[in-house]
């Protein structure tokens, strides 16, 4: 566990200011409480400044998981996010997109978003903008990236691809092993 | 007679009762291959039978099938061995699969596989050699070999070489390093056929190293100390060599939050810096520019074509600065010369003045923002060319 080094900070805050923007700075700089980001296994977490320090009594081999696993950084220096960060985007989510209720299922089961499960997208979303999947009830869903803008969106046949699937919260079944 | 003939029949047809006939009559014939002594039945089997005594059947038809195949050894050649009959077996027809995997190939040096590629045959030499001091034939290696050049009691100093260098030493030296390059050939051999990594590529002996070599040379060299180069000198203006490799350093796990939160902030801040900002306004204005320097340089190079700029009148309004505030598309001007400045006037831009020259070229506002002219004059001089002001003006 340590801190990130500047190169892997702004490869990890680029990736998340695509979804939530400038909303990084709340979750820097919070009021209630010092939070900080932990690298450990290659993957970033958000944890409360005391809880890290008790997790460092742990070592490195036996600690699995600390606070919220944002993602994890690639082999290849990249920076995934994963569903776990779905509770910190959501509230602070600059772009937002609603499946119908009829397409939830399968965005649930890892399947791209198409113009007929499309409920409501984010006025002016521009394209391959990272946006956050809610379902008709507000329930965040996952995220993804929009495959085209909200203009475009108009004008498309409804089996064209408006959103690219990047996460969703089936993952928590699918992928429970690896998630931490 | 009778008795005796009765008999006779009595013991054959007991014989046949004990021993089986050797005749075995097959619907397929069998599949015999004698070199690995293997019988192949293909025949379907009688399902009453099997099924009425499995034991009993599946003896019968072992015995019939070893029968056909101890016929067909009879048939085979045989001879005659201390009082042994002994029959040779052909070769095995059938492919049976090997036991142990099959080898792997040798692994070729690099050598062999460069002359495998380049055609390089291997030239045999004998083993004995001429030596023409001792008038005999010597081993060409080893010991007491021909040609040996360590027994040389005397050297010849040759050409341009410094006469006070021990050439015996020099021998010696060139033989050390020749076996030393040899031992390290080999054992990247070994790594490379073991798929290790390739050691020590950047230290090979050579004649004559080149710049970079000499650099990892020295980084190595460094830090070759007990203290792993933290005492080395360094040389005033000496940089860090780029060979000396890179120690990772990161923040105190439990150093002070406040100070990382205010740098990631600051990070934040500057995330997208390097990225540029388009300006779009900038950007089409560029564009019109850019239109408008090739029409400018059309008409200069045909005087007398067709004319693509009239009278003012006759330019639609569209080299007419209207008045009443911003010019935000300065499109004025754009047909080119604007004579007779006079109607240059912008009376628009806030109370800025523009005069074009008198009978000169106004070039300048051409489809540029003029959003400054706040107050401010700008005027061509008389008969010369104003050609300021094609970019933006933007005097805010």
């Amino acid at each position: 566990m340590r801190p990130l080094t500047d190169e892997e900070t702004k490869t990890f805050f680029e990736k998340l200011s695509k979804y939530i923007g400038e909303n990084i700075k709340l979750l820097i700089d919070r009021p209630d409480g010092a939070y900080c980001f932990r690298l450990h296994n290659d993957r970033v977490f958000y944890v409360r400044e005391d809880l890290m320090k008790r997790a460092g009594n742990i070592s490195r081999e036996n600690l699995i998981s600390l606070g919220t696993c944002f993602g994890k950084f690639t082999k290849a220096g990249k920076f995934r996010l994963h569903i776990t960060a779905l509770d910190y985007l959501a509230p602070y989510a600059k772009f937002k997109v609603w499946v119908k209720s009829s397409a939830e299922q399968q965005f649930l089961y890892g399947h791209h978003i198409m113009k007929s499960g499309l409920g409501r997208i984010t006025e002016n979303t521009p394209q391959y903008q990272g946006v956050i999947v809610y379902s008709m009830h507000d329930l965040p869903l996952g995220f993804g990236v929009a495959a085209k803008s909200t203009q475009e969106c108009r004008h498309t046949d409804p089996m064209t691809l408006v959103a690219f699937h990047q996460a969703d919260i089936g993952e928590y079944i699918r992928s429970e092993e690896t998630l931490l | 007679m009778a008795d005796l003939v009765a008999s006779v029949l009595r013991s054959v047809a007991e014989k046949e009762t004990k021993y089986k006939t050797i005749e075995v009559l097959k619907d397929i014939d069998v599949d015999i291959d004698e070199g690995n002594l293997l019988v192949s039945d293909t025949n379907p089997f009688d399902l009453t039978k099997f099924r009425s005594n499995k034991e009993d059947f599946f003896k019968n038809l072992a015995r019939d099938n070893t029968q056909l195949l101890i016929n067909r050894i009879w048939q085979l050649p045989t001879e005659k061995e201390d009082d042994v009959i002994v029959a040779k077996l052909p070769e095995p027809k059938t492919k049976i699969p090997r036991e142990k995997p099959i080898p792997s190939a040798k692994h070729v040096t690099k050598w062999e596989h460069y002359a495998r590629l380049k055609g390089i045959a291997r030239r045999k030499k004998g083993r004995m050699e001429w030596d023409e001091q001792a008038k005999e034939w010597r081993p060409r290696w080893g010991y007491k070999r021909a040609n040996d050049e360590t027994k040389d009691w005397f050297i010849e100093i040759p050409d341009n070489a410094d006469p006070y260098e021990d050439q015996f030493e020099k021998r010696k030296k060139e033989k050390k390093e020749r076996t030393a390059k040899n031992e390290l050939q080999r054992l990247r051999n070994i790594a490379r056929s073991q798929k290790m990594k390739v050691p020590g590529v950047g230290l090979t002996p050579t004649e004559n190293p080149s710049k970079e070599q000499l650099g990892k040379v020295l980084a190595m060299a460094k830090k070759s100390t007990a203290s792993i180069g933290t005492f080395t000198e360094t040389l005033p203006m000496e940089k860090t060599s780029k060979y000396a490799g890179k120690k990772r350093k990161f923040e105190p796990n439990y150093g002070d939050i406040k100070k990382e939160t205010s740098k990631q902030l600051e990070i934040f801040k500057n995330l997208h810096s390097d990225q540029p900002v388009v300006d779009v306004n900038k950007a089409s204005n560029l564009v019109l520019n850019q239109e408008d320097a090739s029409r400018a340089k059309w008409k200069k190079e045909n005087p007398f074509g067709p004319k693509k700029s009239g009278k003012r009148s006759k330019m639609g309004g569209r080299g007419y600065y209207k008045g009443g505030g911003k010019e935000k598309k300065g499109k004025g001007g754009r047909g080119g010369n604007m004579k007779g400045g006079r109607g240059g006037n912008m009376k628009g831009g806030r109370g800025g003045n523009m005069k074009g020259g008198r009978g000169g070229n106004m070039k300048g506002g051409r489809g540029g923002n003029m959003k400054g002219g706040r107050g401010g004059n700008m005027k061509g001089g008389r008969g010369g060319n104003m050609k300021g002001g094609r970019g933006f003006f933007s005097n805010k």
